[in-house]
């Protein structure tokens, strides 16, 4: 039993093992240095073969949901699909617009993607695998959040492109009014927690009661949290049916239209990247990290476990992409002032009405019903205020 | 309730979803080298030379009359008239093309060659895998490549090639009779030569 015990440990540290054997042959004063190089080829390796399946399982996905078959010709069920695509932009011409500021130009892409990299620093993605355990890893994870956005609008503005510039605006009013109902609704898994590293709160939702996990969702203000994150979440990584700023229909590709070949590439992979990175935040605040879902699956190794969370919110992300049409710039508007905010605030008030309410039966109930009371009625008021009418246009003199 | 709506369209795509695993009929889509739908009797892509029995060159039904060739409104076609004659279907001497090259980078289907035609000898294909590396000559159909049996015209359109056939063999017995009865009485009449002019100019 114990040997078993043993053995599921090793094989949950096994990466940890191989990383202090590794750093054992290289001298102590290298061996910080030598440690994060290794774990940045890491994440180098491990995201990006995500994201080329993850391309491919979203475009299967959307296939079957509309009764096609996906990409079915290279390999077998289009499995070498995104080799191809790779070798293809990388053989594109690169077009820069004659007009384009360069320098800028070409630095968008390559700030979009090392800022997508950078909060993966904070993420814990097994027991003891984290790059970096910050003290304020929720703050870092926010603050390079908002460095993409930075790169959206140097490649939207850089372009000199009415479509670029367009969708660079639509991007920065979408991506800052998206923001604040992320932070606010990650902010009750702080209260919660107590503290802004993602260690201590993964490690705050490891126990188990019986065979249930202390994950955070599974509360009234986590389940509300979650759901407003990742609304926020699909918002930020501007996927449908928030994807305004690339509408295809209405402004092309937005920001990133003049761009060709491997940075056109570059600006898929960082989107990507950003909502693996977003995802990976919203399990780690409120899907309890890397922790199995019942007792007696721990000994799954936890880094899978953690991979088994991601991947089952990115297959939310493409459903959702396969089911909801794109909304209008003042309905997005509204969504986030008007609906997701003020329940992003009233989340807060139930998490700390939670935190002061001592049995259970009684919280559970008092929370719920300060959460649902709000949600409904806002959904009745904001539908009354729908009106039909005229529109007045306003033009510049 | 909020969200609703959004909970009967992603049960909606799940269906969709999970039923094109279930059921193949969803799967609509033709994989096209592989499986290909059967064409129906009307389609046309490009036209091509029509000719009897088993040899291309001596059944070309062609007789270089150059009509289409002026009719075509993209000028598509060229034709080169041969110099000597050769026996046609009733045995009558005439010319034949000697180049005769489609262009069918140029044409545009319209299909009036196919209705100029007095000989019935140019008619629309169904082919439509034409794809090819060489955008110049592999585009430039010539005589060969043009000339297709009267059994593969059956193949692709049975009722039209059903009505020609039926159409030319009226006009062959005719010219046939009118050849004969004229044999019969060519020793009386000194004229005949004159009167083979307007039957040998006349459309079969």
């Amino acid at each position: 039993m114990t040997q078993a015990a043993g053995l599921t440990q090793s094989i949950d540290q096994i990466f940890v093992i191989g990383m202090q054997w590794l750093l054992s042959y290289v001298p102590a004063g290298a061996q910080p240095l030598v440690s994060a190089i290794v774990y940045v080829i890491a994440l180098l390796i491990v995201f990006p073969t995500l994201f080329a399946i993850v391309t491919w399982l979203e475009r299967k996905g959307l296939g079957r949901i509309q009764n096609r078959f996906g990409p079915n010709r290279v390999g077998p069920w289009g499995l070498f699909q995104p080799i191809a695509d790779a070798v293809k932009s990388l053989t594109k011409e690169d077009i820069v617009p004659i007009q384009a500021d360069h320098v800028v130009h070409f630095l968008a892409p390559i700030l979009l993607v090392t800022a997508a990299f950078l909060a993966y620093a904070v993420l814990p993605v097994g027991r003891n695998m984290v790059l970096a355990d910050l003290d304020a890893g929720v703050l870092f994870f926010f603050a390079i959040g908002s460095t993409m956005e930075l790169a959206v609008f140097m490649a939207g503005w850089s372009s000199r492109s009415k479509y670029s510039l367009l969708g660079a605006m639509r991007a920065i009013a979408q991506m800052i009014s998206y923001e604040v109902p992320m932070v606010l609704a990650s902010v009750v898994v702080i209260m919660q927690a107590g503290s802004l590293s993602t260690v201590t709160i993964v490690d705050r939702q490891a126990g188990y009661t019986g065979i249930w996990p202390h994950w955070f969702v599974f509360t009234p203000w986590g389940i509300v949290g979650f759901t407003l994150f990742m609304i926020a979440a699909t918002a930020e990584s501007n996927r449908s049916p928030f994807d305004l700023p690339e509408g295809e229909s209405e402004i092309i590709a937005g920001y990133y239209i003049e761009y060709s070949g491997f940075k056109f590439a570059l600006f898929f992979l960082g989107e990507y990247l950003g909502m693996f990175a977003t995802s990976g935040m919203a399990i780690t605040l409120f899907l309890g990290g890397w922790s199995a879902p019942f007792s007696f699956l721990t000994w799954i190794p936890s880094y899978i476990w953690f991979f088994i969370k991601l991947v089952a919110l990115i297959c939310g992300f493409i459903w959702i992409r396969g089911t909801l049409p794109r909304l209008r710039m003042d309905q997005l508007m509204n969504l986030a002032w008007e609906f997701i905010l003020p329940m992003a605030l009233i989340n807060m008030l139930v998490a700390g009405v939670w935190h002061f309410l001592p049995n259970w039966p009684l919280r559970w109930l008092v929370c719920s019903a300060i959460v649902a009371i709000p949600c409904i009625l806002l959904g009745i008021g904001l539908k009354h205020k729908k009106k039909f009418q005229v529109r007045t246009y306003r033009y510049a003199e | 309730m909020v969200g609703d709506g959004i909970l009967k369209g992603l049960a909606e795509t799940a269906r969709n979803f999970l039923g094109s695993y279930v059921g193949k009929d969803r799967l609509i889509t033709v994989q096209y080298p592989e499986e290909r739908i059967p064409q129906i009797e009307a389609a046309r892509s490009f036209p091509f030379l029509v000719y009897d029995g088993p040899d291309w060159q001596a059944g070309m039904r062609c007789v270089a009359c150059q009509i289409c060739e002026k009719e075509c409104p993209p000028k598509c076609i060229l034709i080169k008239k041969s110099a000597d004659k050769k026996p046609d279907a009733v045995g009558k001497l005439q010319a034949y093309p000697a180049v005769f090259d489609i262009d069918i980078s140029v044409c545009m289907s319209c299909q009036i060659c196919v209705e100029v035609c007095p000989f019935d000898a140019i008619k629309m294909d169904v082919d439509y895998d034409l794809g090819t590396d060489d955008r110049f000559a592999g585009l430039l159909l010539d005589k060969q490549r043009l000339s297709k049996s009267n059994e593969y015209y059956h193949q692709i359109h049975p009722t039209e090639a059903a009505a020609v056939d039926a159409h030319l063999a009226a006009d062959r017995a005719k010219t046939r009779a009118a050849a004969d009865a004229k044999a019969a009485a060519a020793p009386k009449v000194v004229a005949a030569p004159q009167q083979t002019q307007p039957v040998g100019g006349e459309p079969k």
